[in-house]
């Protein structure tokens, strides 16, 4: 059989260029998501400022303010509550089953007080109100986009960051902090019902070892952790909505996008909280 | 015009037509609202404007025709400014919107109504609290007797009167379109602009839309721009066409010179319509 030509033979590609084309490309890969990200990150602080901008900037929208504060307060007072009942229960039969081992049943109401306010109230309250608000703000910004809604603004010569995102992004730095005390305090009232009124615990014993160990800084760092939250959630869902495309796809994208980045930022910055609050 | 003539291009990038046919702004139309420039628009390498020159004068209807994907919306944004253009300029009322920024744009768009193909209607606002909208944005003191009495007339023009209470889920697409002008002519603007207003309509709602489109333009003095791809509405409702392809605007002018154009685009674009091929 003839050998084919030196001509016809196909290219082969150099052995290096066949070694090193997997991790060049998977680096290209890396380095494209990175400035992605950066590039996002960018476009959400700018975001930011502009809405802090406008917010002190007239026209001042007193009535849109309100309305998105009872959207996101009081239409999430209801899941907040159940949340914070259930969450100091639980909490406290398993502490009261843990220290009953070692015979620290008395450190049941600090202990649940403690974690209610410095991470549980915070974060757990951050997660409903992505899930019920944040996931709800940036649906609607979305399908204004898609829609033309957002250009519609526009033209007439309404500032969108102002009329859309101030709003929601306000109402999120002062109700999420409000409902992260209210997740508290049923949290503690629940926890009081499973230590005292079930499990037997004298009520004096609750109360005051929680006073001694709880002081105000405790509630304070929960209530500075719900604001940044608050903060982070609306202008997550904002800035995804804001900039959603493609029709009813990618308005379902970008508010999957909105509650999983906005959870998973929850988490990490509670970390960075934790640590700066604790220096 | 001494203020739209000091900041325009002192050469014309273009003074002819693709075809060879003298610009409509050369024939000595003197009150020009609308200036686009040497206009150059691309995405992500993709020209889409490669040098738009259209001139639109007080108190006509410019159609600007185009087949899909021509760019037509790309033109209109940047009309109003919702775009920047990468080179060129759109002079409004003399005033340059590259040198434009955003709050001056705010101003601007002021004098513009917008009716977007959608209708863009807000879903959350009555066919009322659409229309009052602007109104209410702008003139934050207006009393409500006032507000009503306004939108009340509007949507009488419009044949509205009795809507006022429906949401838009609740409307037929002509009646939105109709929801869409009385919210854009609120504000009583000199320039309004349609995005493809007869897309998508049945011949009986086109109609409709056709005669509200000059019935604004008589009842309201408006000048209007109108963008589309519906040839037999364009020419109903147009005072002066013309035709963007490839990026270029390839002929302008009255309706009938555009219906006898040399150019083999425009014949074969206007001739679906009028010699059915």
């Amino acid at each position: 059989m003839a050998k084919p030509s030196a001509s016809e033979a196909p290219k082969r590609e150099p052995l290096a260029g066949v070694l090193l084309g997997g991790p060049r490309r998977s680096l290209e890969k890396l380095g494209s998501q990175t400035i992605r990200v950066v590039s996002e990150l960018g476009e959400m602080v700018s975001l930011l400022l502009f809405a802090m901008l406008w917010l002190v900037r007239p026209p001042y929208r007193l009535r849109n303010h309100l309305a998105m504060m009872e959207f996101v307060g009081v239409g999430s007072l209801f899941i907040v509550v159940l949340t914070g009942t259930f969450t100091g229960m639980v909490f406290a039969a398993q502490s009261m089953y843990a220290f009953g081992l070692f015979g620290a049943d008395a450190l049941v109401g600090p202990t649940v007080t403690l974690a209610l306010t410095r991470e549980l109230a915070p974060v757990l309250t951050g997660l409903m109100v992505t899930g019920r608000a944040g996931s709800a703000v940036a649906t609607e910004l979305g399908t204004m986009r898609v829609s033309e809604q957002i250009d519609a603004l526009k033209t007439m010569a309404v500032n969108p960051v102002q009329y859309l995102v101030a709003p929601r992004v306000l109402a999120g730095i002062v109700m999420v902090p409000i409902l992260t005390v209210v997740f508290t305090v049923v949290g503690v009232l629940g926890a009081y019902l499973v230590t005292v009124v079930w499990g037997g615990q004298a009520s004096g014993t609750f109360i005051e070892q929680t006073r001694y160990y709880v002081d105000a800084y405790d509630i304070l760092s929960g209530v500075i952790k719900g604001a940044v939250f608050g903060m982070l959630i609306f202008l997550i869902a904002c800035y995804k909505g804001y900039n959603a495309a493609g029709g009813a796809k990618g308005v379902g994208q970008a508010t999957t996008q909105a509650v999983v980045v906005a959870s998973i930022t929850i988490f990490v910055v509670d970390y960075l909280l934790t640590i700066m609050l604790l220096l | 015009m001494g203020r739209l003539e000091s900041e325009m291009p002192r050469q014309r990038p273009e003074e002819k037509d693709v075809a060879g046919h003298p610009r409509a702004a050369d024939k000595g139309s003197s009150d020009v609202i609308i200036s686009i420039r040497d206009l150059h628009k691309s995405f992500g390498g993709h020209e889409v404007l490669k040098g738009v020159n259209l001139d639109v004068e007080v108190g006509s209807t410019v159609v600007i025709l185009g087949v899909s994907g021509s760019g037509k919306s790309v033109l209109m944004k940047h009309v109003i400014g919702l775009l920047r253009p990468d080179s060129g300029d759109v002079f409004v009322d003399g005033r340059s919107l590259s040198r434009t920024d955003e709050h001056g744009l705010q101003e601007v768009r002021r004098g513009f109504g917008m009716v977007f193909q959608t209708a863009a209607l807000f879903d959350s606002m009555s066919v009322y609290g659409n229309v009052s909208f602007p109104l209410r944005e702008h003139f934050r003191k207006m009393p409500e007797s006032e507000i009503r009495e306004r939108v009340s007339e509007k949507l009488a023009i419009l044949g509205l009167s009795g809507h006022e209470d429906k949401f838009p889920g609740e409307l037929s697409g002509g009646m939105r379109k109709r929801v869409g002008l009385a919210r854009a002519v609120i504000m009583e603007p000199k320039i309004v602009l349609y995005d493809e207003p007869t897309t998508g309509l049945d011949p009986i709602t086109t109609d409709d839309v056709d005669n509200m489109i000059m019935q604004a333009r008589e009842a309201l003095q408006v000048t209007s721009v109108v963008i589309s791809h519906d040839i037999r509405s364009a020419f109903k409702v147009a005072t002066k066409l013309a035709v963007l392809y490839d990026g270029r605007i390839v002929a302008e002018g009255q309706p009938e010179e555009i219906a006898n154009h040399p150019h083999p685009h425009v014949r074969k674009f206007v001739g679906t319509h009028f010699h059915g091929s």
